[in-house]
């Protein structure tokens, strides 16, 4: 297969992403809306699949407004756009296929840790700024469950990363051709699937914004597209740890009959669908328990599982 | 740990179940009879309107949205002048109807009054009123209140004995 | 003082007075109809009974009617007890046999007393079965709706009509239960104060019928506290607007003034307000015709005019102070003129100059005088209310006999039985007949200066120091001296003038009576006592009001405010135009109400510019080059001084309609244009700061409400009862988003249903209102005690201090007016329904008001051989007016009387000598 110039890449994945991730807001509602034996947007277009149009329509039409008290105006506006861009970043290490990405990184799985990392900014940032107490309480939380679940999500990977002897992801597919990690590694794959969650603050983790005691939290103050960019950039990380998952866990593009590219997207979708199952079905912990499982479960679990990994590959190759 | 898991299977399975949805608009909705919708003006019997421009409609209205004003015929029937209600703030809540003494005001089972601009949503009496009583057919106030109108004179009420003869000194 | 125990605990109650008074006193919800803190108690209705036990022990009870129960020292009683309720309850059962079935049509409903006791005592469903008995209507004039089949045969109006107010056209007719409360016949009512059925009634067998034609019901109307703009009395008013309509004007209690009464013209005046005759636009006459003009332009063009500095104005007694204090600011205290006739003006300075040393009684003080000396007035057509409260005056010498039977006054059956027909001493020196004549012992009549010589006669009969009248008729003399020794041995002797004969020596007689009471006050040590009154002074008025002996009436809502801001005499502005003042500024006056129609001509044909500030189209306006609309009285803020120098603040009821707005604000945007340094006020109380820097005198006017900075936990009174209705549909029509309330930053009251929800000082006290008692009843619950002054004090403020001494006497005894071959002495004759000029613009007023005529005495139109109806022509100096004769045999001979105020006639300089010519 030939690979294509990185820049072809690189546009393909950013508009094959946008896509998805707007995509995503229409194929939510109606997963939500099937899951609770409703229908969902079905009036905009075939399969209400205008939705998504509509709600650019409107959500570029509303007031952009700035709240006169913010902090500061400035991180008041950069917050957002912090988001977008440390998700997309992430992308550019991602092997959608044979010779499709955009830079293959020997360090690919730590620039992707290194970025989520930074992505708590965003929240923190938008938080303080705002200037209110749902705000800034929302920022706090997101900071103290970002980095709480960012210890753990790391050490889940290295059983992956000892496993395949490299950072490069599309090293890490390589080395699934047997066997996708996910058997030998699955208390890994169920901790970076919990992990994964919290990074994104999807349900059952979305504290930082819990709607019915902070009012939106972080975002309460943001509106139109400043408000679109964090919703968007929600979908984009979910999009990109299903990616993630289907990369580590479950042999990336590797599969039989179809093609790579289609393989690698079934995959992601399924682990989509799953988030969103997640979110139709499981309530929020209070905090403390949110903190709790992070420090007194995950962790001891994480480093266990890193353990005997460990000595199980210093046993093989010893 | 297994619950979590049960749980989100019982979800997943309802991926399978009939929607519960009813299609609004191809399938029209069931309104009960007494189903507070939109406000009308009911006429009485004899044709007449049946609102006296009393304002306890008004007074009841907790949005305050309906506003009139009293006058009377050369007879002293009263009505009102104007009457308006403003359906951009009515909440439905039935007060009024519970308020009047002479059932006119009534809420109908329609909500169907969406529009465009809010002016649309302003109703004046001609409007409001309908050609026939309503859900009261047989009431009529005026027959069962002791004042005089045009057609019914002191004493001709119901439940009223003729105009006393002041010069009479029977004990 | 006396205690006595309500369902067990100890309440300090007034012991000379019923249990109802002490239970509604102590704020106890104790239903009742008959009874009237004015009328007293007949314990006719059974409503208020309580249960009464003979000591701590009794168990038992018995049931009593409060209102005829003693709250003697220890009493026990019950109001909660189950016999009582039940009772009451029956009570009202029993009413509603027969009540209609009309609510939702009744003009009463939602203030009615007879809606609150039923919901009070719980009654809700009539289970009498048989039919209801039923009653015609009458027709009682254009103010007065009749409506009987409401009736609970309570007999409060007739109360009111015949013994209160002296009627007689009204009474109670019938047998058993069909007692008929009216006329004997269809008919306008003849009292003055038959609105105050309206109030009296307790349910809507009496009810507005001005009102009836656009009715509004009381929770919708806007209100607020108002005072009368129709004569110099200064009642307090509440009138109510809706959809930017004045609708109707209620009584608002002033324990000093006038209570819970008031006249009809002051009542059903209100309608000028609403009428076409409004002037509602700035128009500018121009050579080719009239032009209207937007207010911006119209003060511009103002404010050019005022540029120049040969501007004077002429100020009005019906404007309030602040619109005339602007005025005077505008043009300058130079330029400043009376926009009253001179002789009126030179009253009005000697009544101030008199009231400066005696201080002027209150209403509700001289229903409590013993002797009574009306001299030249004839109060009911000139201070209507005033004559109302005289008229209770004759029953206080009878009533002293109450207390050696220990019968307490507020037995009012008892007490006017022990009464008959006896009544106190009250002598009446008028021109012709008055509506007081029935009650007065003695009746003199003549012209003018005979009865202020009479006058002097009684001054001097009282005190010897006062100078003596030469050369008095016999029967005259003696009349003096018989008035002398009434008014020596009363406890609380009046003298009541005023300026309606418009003769300087009525007002000195007057002044030496008064003065020469004082001094035998003095003298005798004698300390107002407190004696068994219905009606005594109020405890919150000063002592020099509660020994004040004189009451003048004067003849405007502001005529003594004007004279005290030192005017300069009309006939002055007419030279200083003559010398070339080339603009004048006319302030809510009609100069043809001042002025001979023909000096007013001349006056404005040599005028360059002349500018009329008016509420209402007059001669004047139309006269006018530019004519500005001034907001209407009830649209707008400011202060009346009233006859006894009591400045009282009255406010818009609602802000000034389209182009109008307050006379000040006109000037004050005038000034800006002009660029001037003086008149930069943004609100009223700028105006009244002003005010008080030049006049240290009138400081106290500022004072006489709160300013607009008052607030009740921070927030503005409501003008609007919380209940208010239709705020998002009123508008609805025109713009369906609903405008904010207008704002008011003169006033700390608010155009809306929001604010203070505790009541407010009496000053700004919009309405008459408490939790359960939604009718006028709900007084009882505003005063701090039953009939008292309200929560916080009578309103308003004596602008100048009391007088300590004042005990000089006039000296200029005016000789026998010695009469004219041929000719005659034109006096006014005043009605209430007529003579006032913003008033009779009212249809219903108008309806009442007499045509122009000309009065003769019985003897001179026998001498001249005249019937009545005759066309006469009076001529006056060089006028002529051709009049029909009405033949007065109460006239006295050799005068002609002139109805004041109407049609042609109103601007003439009376009294004057006239000739009759048959036309």
């Amino acid at each position: 297969m030939i690979s294509p110039h990185p820049i072809f890449s690189l546009v393909g994945i950013l508009l094959v992403v946008l896509g998805i991730a707007s995509g995503l807001i229409w194929l939510e509602r109606r997963l939500l809306a099937l899951w609770q034996d409703r229908y969902g947007p079905n009036r905009v277009g075939p399969f209400g699949l205008l939705q998504v149009l509509a709600d650019m329509i409107k959500i570029f039409a509303k007031e952009d407004w700035v709240p006169p008290f913010a902090t500061s105006k400035v991180i008041f506006v950069l917050a957002p756009a912090v988001i977008i861009l440390t998700v997309l970043m992430s992308f550019t290490v991602i092997p959608v296929a044979p010779g499709i990405v955009i830079s293959d990184l020997n360090i690919g799985l730590l620039f992707f840790l290194a970025m989520s990392s930074l992505g708590v900014y965003s929240i923190v940032l938008a938080g303080w700024a705002s200037n209110n107490k749902y705000s800034l309480l929302g920022g706090l939380r997101a900071a103290a469950q970002m980095l709480s679940y960012e210890v753990f999500m790391g050490l889940s990977l290295m059983g992956v990363v000892l496993l395949a002897g490299t950072f490069r992801l599309s090293g890490i597919v390589a080395a699934q051709r047997r066997l996708w990690f996910v058997v030998p590694q699955f208390l890994g794959f169920l901790l970076f699937l919990i992990a994964g969650l919290a990074e994104t603050r999807r349900l059952p983790f979305d504290l930082p914004e819990a709607e019915s005691e902070l009012v939106a939290g972080f975002h309460s103050e943001y509106s139109g597209m400043k408000f679109g960019m964090f919703f968007v950039g929600e979908y984009i990380g979910i999009t990109l740890i299903s990616a993630m998952i289907a990369i580590l866990f479950f042999g990336g593009w590797r599969g039989p009959l179809l093609p790579p590219l289609v393989w690698f997207l079934l995959k992601v979708f399924v682990f989509l669908g799953f988030f969103i199952l997640m979110r139709a079905s499981l309530p929020r912990p209070r905090f403390d328990q949110l903190m709790a499982w992070a420090w007194k479960l995950m962790l001891p679990l994480a480093l266990g599982n890193l353990l005997v990994t460990g000595a199980v590959v210093l046993a093989m190759h010893g | 740990m297994f619950g979590i898991a049960r749980t989100i299977w019982d979800i997943f399975l309802h991926g399978f179940r009939r929607r519960v949805t009813r299609q609004y608009p191809e399938q029209p909705a069931y309104l009960p009879p007494r189903w507070r919708g939109r406000i009308i003006l009911s006429r009485d019997p004899d044709g007449g309107e049946r609102c006296v421009a009393c304002y306890l409609c008004a007074i009841a209205c907790p949005v305050d949205c309906i506003a009139l004003q009293a006058t009377e015929d050369s007879t002293g029937r009263r009505y009102p002048e104007f009457f308006r209600i403003n359906f951009s703030r009515c909440i439905f809540c039935g007060y009024c109807e519970e308020a009047c003494p002479t059932y006119a005001i009534q809420l109908t089972p329609d909500f169907e009054m969406s529009e465009y601009r809010r002016p649309n949503l302003v109703y004046e009496k001609e409007d409001l009123l309908i050609a026939g009583p309503g859900k009261y057919p047989g009431y009529n106030f005026w027959r069962v209140a002791g004042v005089s109108i045009g057609g019914k004179d002191k004493g001709e009420a119901e439940n009223e004995a003729p105009p006393a003869d002041l010069h009479q000194l029977l004990p | 003082m006396a205690t006595i125990y309500i369902d067990g605990r100890p309440y300090a109650v007034d012991a000379r007075q019923n249990l109802l008074h002490a239970c509604l006193s102590l704020g106890f919800n104790l239903p009742y109809f008959c009874w009237h803190p004015a009328l007293g108690s007949v314990g006719a209705c059974r409503q208020c009974a309580i249960k009464q036990f003979r000591g701590p022990e009794d168990q038992r009870g018995k049931l009593v009617m409060a209102c005829m129960t003693a709250a003697s020292e220890g009493a026990r009683i019950s109001i909660a007890d189950a016999e009582a309720v039940a009772f009451r309850a029956g009570i009202i059962e029993g009413m509603m046999q027969n009540h209609p079935h009309d609510c939702p049509v009744c003009d009463e409903g939602g203030e009615c007393h007879l809606q609150d006791m039923t919901v009070m005592t719980g009654h809700d469903y009539r289970r009498y079965r048989f039919a209801k008995r039923t009653f015609r209507n009458q027709y009682l004039g254009p103010l007065v709706h009749h409506e009987m089949n409401r009736c609970i045969q309570c007999y409060r109006c007739v109360r009111f009509y015949r013994e209160y107010a002296g009627g007689r056209d009204f009474n109670v007719f019938g047998i058993r239960n069909l007692a008929y409360f009216g006329r004997y016949q269809d008919g306008v009512l003849e009292s003055e104060f038959s609105g105050n059925l309206d109030e009296v009634c307790p349910t809507g067998v009496f009810t507005d019928a001005t009102h009836k034609r656009h009715y509004t019901r009381k929770w919708d109307m806007q209100f607020a506290p108002s005072i009368c703009p129709h004569c110099g009395v200064g009642c307090n008013l509440s009138p109510g607007e809706r959809y930017g309509m004045l609708r109707r004007i209620v009584n608002r209690y002033h324990g000093g003034l006038n209570g819970y009464f008031l006249c009809d013209r002051g009542r059903y005046g209100y309608e000028f307000v609403n009428g076409d005759q409004r002037l509602r636009q700035p128009r500018l006459r121009l050579a080719g015709g009239p032009q209207s003009l937007p207010q911006k332009q119209a003060a511009e063009l103002l404010g050019e005019w005022l540029a120049d500095d040969r501007v004077i104005g002429i100020g009005s007694p019906r404007a309030s102070l602040e619109a005339n204090f602007a005025l005077r600011a505008v043009v300058g205290a130079r330029h400043f003129y009376a926009g009253v006739a001179d002789a009126e003006l030179a009253l009005l300075r000697l009544a101030l100059e008199i009231l400066r040393r005696q201080p002027a009684a209150p209403l509700r003080s001289m229903e409590s005088a013993d002797a009574v000396l009306v001299l030249g007035e004839d109060v009911t057509n000139t201070a209507p209310r005033m004559a109302l409260s005289l008229r209770q005056a004759v029953r206080q010498q009878p009533m002293q006999a109450l207390e050696a039977l220990k019968i307490p006054a507020w037995l009012d059956h008892a007490a006017r039985e022990l009464a008959q027909q006896r009544r106190g001493p009250f002598y009446i020196a008028a021109p012709a007949a008055t509506r007081l004549d029935d009650i007065a012992r003695e009746l003199w009549r003549g012209a003018p200066e005979e009865l202020a010589r009479l006058g002097f006669a009684v001054a001097h009969a009282l005190a010897p120091e006062s100078p003596a009248v030469a050369g008095l008729a016999p029967e005259a003399a003696a009349l003096a001296g018989r008035i002398a020794a009434a008014l020596r041995s009363a406890q609380r002797p009046l003298v009541v003038s005023g300026l309606g004969c418009r003769s300087t020596e009525l007002l000195q007689a007057a002044a030496n009576i008064a003065a020469a009471l004082r001094r035998l006050n003095k003298n005798n040590g004698r300390n107002s006592p407190k004696a068994n009154s219905t009606a005594e002074a109020r405890p919150d008025d000063s002592s020099s009001e509660n020994d004040a002996r004189l009451a003048l009436a004067v003849p405007e809502a502001n005529s003594l405010g004007l004279a005290l801001l030192d005017p300069h005499p009309l006939s002055q502005a007419l030279d200083a135009v003559r010398a070339g003042a080339a603009t004048v500024i006319v302030l809510e006056n009609d100069l043809y109400r001042r002025l001979p129609a023909g000096e007013m001509q001349s006056l404005a044909s040599g005028l360059d510019r002349l500018i009329a500030l008016d509420c209402i189209e007059t001669p004047t306006t139309r006269q006018a080059r530019l004519a500005l609309p001034a907001a209407a009285w009830a649209e707008d803020d400011g202060t009346f001084i009233n006859y006894e120098g009591r400045a009282q603040r009255y406010y818009a009821a609602y802000p000034p309609p389209g182009e109008m707005q307050a006379s000040w604000r006109w000037l004050r945007d005038a000034l800006a244009v002009a660029g001037r340094e003086a008149g930069r006020w943004e609100t009223l109380d700028d105006v009244l700061r002003a005010l008080a820097a030049e006049f240290p005198d009138l400081a106290a006017a500022a004072t006489a409400a709160p300013p607009e900075s008052f607030r009740i936990h921070g927030e503005k009174v409501p003008r609007q009862p919380h209940r208010f209705s239709g705020r998002t549909a009123m508008s609805a029509n025109l713009n369906v988003s609903e405008p904010a309330p207008p704002p008011d930053p003169d006033t700390p009251l608010a155009f809306s249903m929001e604010g203070a929800p505790t009541q407010p000082p009496a000053a700004i006290l919009p309405f008459a209102w408490a939790p359960g008692w939604n009718s006028y009843q709900a007084w009882n619950k505003l005063q701090r005690e039953i009939d008292g002054p309200l929560r916080g004090g009578n309103p308003g403020v004596r602008v100048w201090p009391a007088p300590s001494s004042g005990e000089r006497y006039f000296r200029d005894v005016p000789p026998p007016p010695a009469a004219r071959a041929g000719e005659w002495r034109a006096v006014p004759l005043y009605h209430i329904f007529g003579s006032e000029e913003l008033s009779r613009l009212a249809p219903g007023i108008s309806q009442l008001s007499p045509q122009p005529y000309l009065a003769l005495s019985e003897a001179d139109a026998a001498r001249l051989g005249l019937g009545a109806g005759e066309a006469l022509v009076l001529i006056l100096e060089s006028q002529r007016f051709t009049l029909p004769l009405v033949i007065r045999p109460d006239l006295a001979p050799g005068l002609a009387g002139v109805p004041a105020g109407l049609g042609p006639l109103q601007g003439l300089a009376l009294p004057a000598w006239c000739r009759i010519e048959r036309a």
